[in-house]
């Protein structure tokens, strides 16, 4: 079973996931630190992701690319800058260019990860992903605008 | 589901005209400046029609379509004595889409998340032992 809370908040451009999970923090630690594991869920059913490189030490580097359905490769990386197996993990994640190295074009946002078990058993993980700062929020306006995904004006209270 | 990595292609090519978001997250943070766009988006309003709406004086309505305007959420046209105002259905949507669509990412990817651990859960014969 698997409770899961998004939550926004534009004030402080924090995006965050709380998921509840039947299994032990050591188990859900693993589909971060299991390459193999983590390839099955970080990129969608249509968009497979391969991790190429995977070092979740201090300063270590995860390298993947997603391939699309055309064959399409898009790459991604990480840099770990905090870990403490198996409750936490914070890292900058960004956008590789063509060869998979980090393409400074891209937006870069920093995600915290923090696994702990649960009152009534199980895990509770909590994910919160940063936008640090505004250029990178202009960045991603600008990428929401070129999806050209139209929302109603009357959604707009929702979503704020 | 589009995805996140997706979205970005060929962004590099279209800088310079992004919004500035934190312009545009403030603006929309108050409910009148909210019905302000909401309003204009439908047709052009001046401010003095504006102000009749709102329990507020002209000044104070001037100020909010200023904030507005800053953000680029809404674009003023002088027309005679008076400003136009106009809503930009561009710039909210795209402010509004853009978070819903991270968090509709990582929605995503918790759910595979939970099924990987589920699948896990049921595959893996129990002599396997799991480290504690």
């Amino acid at each position: 079973m698997t409770v899961t809370d998004v939550d926004v908040n534009r004030e402080n451009k924090t995006l965050t996931v709380t998921a509840m999970f039947d299994a032990s923090v050591e188990r859900v630690w693993q589909l971060w630190a299991d390459p193999r594991k983590l390839e099955q869920w970080w990129g969608p059913p249509t968009y497979p992701a391969t991790m190429v490189e995977h070092d979740l030490s201090v300063g270590g580097r995860v390298r993947y690319f997603m391939t699309g359905p055309e064959g399409d490769k898009h790459h991604g990386w990480w840099r770990i800058t905090s870990v403490e197996p198996p409750s936490r993990l914070e890292f900058e994640d960004g956008f590789g260019d063509a060869d998979g190295n980090p393409n400074p074009e891209m937006p870069v946002t920093v995600a915290r990860v923090a696994i702990e078990e649960a009152a009534g058993g199980g895990s509770l993980m909590t994910i919160e992903s940063n936008f640090p700062t505004d250029e990178v929020m202009a960045q991603m306006v600008e990428m929401g605008m070129q999806e050209g995904i139209t929302l109603a004006v009357g959604q707009m209270d929702a979503l704020l | 589901m589009v995805t996140y990595n997706y979205m970005v292609v060929d962004i590099t090519e279209r800088r310079g005209t992004e919004p500035h978001t934190d312009l545009v997250f403030q603006a929309l943070a108050d409910a009148t400046r909210r019905d302000i766009v909401r309003l204009t988006m439908h047709g052009e309003y001046s401010v003095s029609q504006l102000a009749k709406r709102y329990p507020m004086s002209f000044a104070a309505v001037q100020k909010h379509v200023a904030v507005l305007h800053r953000a680029q959420l809404i674009s003023k046209e002088r027309s005679g004595r008076e400003q136009l105002v106009r809503g930009r259905p561009d710039v909210v949507r795209a402010a509004a889409t853009l978070l819903d669509e991270f968090a509709a990412l990582w929605r995503d990817r918790i759910d595979r998340f939970g099924e990987v651990l589920a699948d896990e859960m049921k595959g893996t014969p129990k002599m396997k032992g799991t480290p504690k």
